[in-house]
């Protein structure tokens, strides 16, 4: 009864998953039937492309820096969230919205909150005498800026998913430890440091690994936002991917690229088993 | 005593301040769709004005712009009508299979089930320069068609891990007993699981859906044509006529788009938690 689901996937993600492989190998190229076994020169081809090496780099910075952000906004938001209170599902509902709503829509909302004339945010600075009308920052479009966007626009983005999973594994806590603990004296820091962070401390890194998972291997904040510009400042391993598999018509060396998402992939999901499986027997 | 009853109040009004900066921070995007899509372009174009509020009467072009002289109609039901079809090969597939994994002897299943819940992990980022040749090899490229074979492969091991819990809840004794009255496996499964199973499979057919309406990559990939395009690329990238961006009709589709996926995700959010934290906070 499971074959034909079985089949489905080995056919869809299975075999595409060897073909990349195996494009990454060859001279694939749309639009021909024809490839050849050229070893390992598109890999050596893209490690002296210094555009490539920027987006690798890019994609480490996003992701930790993303992450970072997301876990303590949602340790901080899931505390705040865990007792209840008039209007709770309401806020809920609210603070979901960025993971829930599609998330190029989202992001499209973002690029025009940061507009080049019309962003709301240079608005407020310019009211607030921080900058000056007439040389407003380019929130996309000066390096350091754009990749700034795209960090906090994706930490927006991910920070609900991790919010509602700390706060699944805040109110697994049996509400008698913490309250022992304010019984014999511990202030609120020192049972939160000493006592709810490290029981959580499973189910924050279920929370984190797959929120590597997902940031490490999504463009499309960054397609939205930036196209990977200005000059690929802010190009990622999958967003360079799809300018030179797809759009650049070059399979082989798309394929290439897209194989070093591969090693930390292996390694995220294995951690995150493990510590699954951890928090299961314990 | 007086010292914690202080202690406390100066927690409770923390508690607040979070609850209302992490609340209007996040969800501030929506506002502005919302205050964006009615407001006058004279409006929206004079720096002058205090973007917040509307300093013009408030307006319907925007709307009537995007309902009539854009694909926006179209995008939604080729969308809706990708969700269906994808819905159905979802269930067809997912619910027996999950049955069958559930109540595999030994610890196979669980493997199995392990191993299927992986798949889910393996990103559109690394399979859709291979997938764009298999879709090519159907002939599906450019169709609607290419994204309703394609996205099974994420509905399908996110569902069935789903499916597996709500089927081993339900008491092996259950299935014997039927067995036991004459029924055959699979005239147990059909008359007795799925009756029983109802709100899990009601919870995929919502995942499944909203998973295809918030999906971007491989529908940017697969489809080159505004036709046969689905609403989250197809908003982002037709609605933009050179470098003219409609804002007001922009944010106008984006409202209508994320606020019912919003709203029908949230309501089945609890069980799709669980299925990522899975035993970690039982």
């Amino acid at each position: 009864m499971f074959m034909p689901a079985i089949l489905y996937i080995v056919a869809l993600v299975g075999v595409p998953f060897v073909m990349a492989f195996v494009y990454s190998v060859s001279d694939a190229k749309v639009g021909s039937v024809h490839y050849h076994f050229v070893g390992l020169k598109n890999f050596i081809d893209i490690l002296h492309n210094p555009t490539f090496i920027r987006s690798l780099e890019n994609s480490f910075l996003f992701t930790i820096s993303s992450q970072i952000l997301v876990l303590i906004g949602s340790t901080i938001l899931a505390l705040a969230l865990r007792d209840a209170f008039p209007g709770r599902r309401f806020l809920r509902f609210l603070i979901l919205l960025p993971w829930v709503a599609p998330v190029s829509i989202g992001s499209l909302g973002w690029k025009w909150i940061l507009d080049s004339l019309y962003s709301v945010i240079t608005w407020v600075l310019v009211r607030m005498h921080l900058v000056n009308q007439f040389d407003a920052p380019m929130w996309l479009g000066e390096p350091k800026l754009a990749m700034m966007s795209v960090i906090l626009v994706h930490t927006w983005h991910m920070m609900p998913f991790a919010t509602v999973i700390l706060l699944a594994g805040l109110t697994a806590i049996p509400s008698e430890i913490p309250e022992a603990a304010a019984v014999d004296g511990a202030g609120f820091f020192r049972t939160l440091f000493q006592i709810t962070i490290p029981m959580m401390l499973p189910i924050i890194n279920v929370a984190v690994l797959f929120g590597a998972i997902f940031t490490f291997t999504d463009m499309t904040v960054i397609y939205i936002l930036t196209r990977g510009g200005p000059y690929d400042t802010t190009q990622v391993i999958p967003s360079e991917a799809f300018f030179t598999g797809i759009l650049g018509s070059d399979l082989a060396e798309g394929a290439a690229i897209s194989i070093f998402l591969v090693p930390v992939l292996v390694i995220a999901a294995y951690l995150a088993l493990r510590s699954a499986h951890r928090a299961e027997v314990t | 005593m007086a010292r914690r009853r202080q202690r406390k109040v100066v927690l409770n009004v923390a508690m607040w301040c979070v609850r209302i900066v992490f609340g209007a921070l996040l969800a501030f995007p929506f506002y502005w769709m919302l205050i964006t899509t009615f407001k006058r372009n004279t409006d929206l174009n004079n720096l002058k004005n205090n973007p917040f509020i509307f300093n013009e009467p408030p307006t319907l072009d925007h709307l009537r712009l995007l309902f009539h002289e854009t694909m926006f109609g179209r995008w939604v039901l080729n969308t809706a009508f990708a969700g269906l079809i994808v819905v159905i090969i979802t269930l067809v597939l997912a619910v027996p299979a999950a049955y069958a994994l559930a109540r595999l002897t030994g610890n196979w299943g669980a493997q199995l089930g392990i191993g299927v819940f992986l798949t889910y992990l393996v990103p559109p980022t690394l399979l859709f320069i291979p997938l764009s040749k298999v879709v090519a090899m159907l002939g599906l490229q450019d169709t609607l068609w290419s994204v309703i074979v394609v996205y099974p492969t994420f509905t399908l091991p996110f569902s069935i891990w789903l499916l597996m819990g709500f089927f081993k809840s339900i008491p092996k004794d259950l299935d014997d007993a039927a067995m036991v009255d004459g029924l055959t496996r699979w005239g147990a499964f059909v008359k007795l699981m799925i009756p029983m199973s109802v709100s899990g499979i009601l919870t995929v057919v919502i995942f499944a859906f909203t998973l295809v309406t918030q999906e971007f990559v491989y529908a940017l990939t697969f489809i080159s044509s505004a036709a046969n395009q689905t609403v989250g690329v197809g908003v982002p990238t037709y609605l933009v006529r050179g470098d003219v961006y409609y804002w007001g009709s922009l944010m106008a589709a984006c409202l209508i788009t994320s606020v019912p996926i919003g709203i029908l995700y949230n309501t089945f959010l609890d069980r799709f938690i669980e299925g990522f934290t899975g035993g970690a906070v039982k």
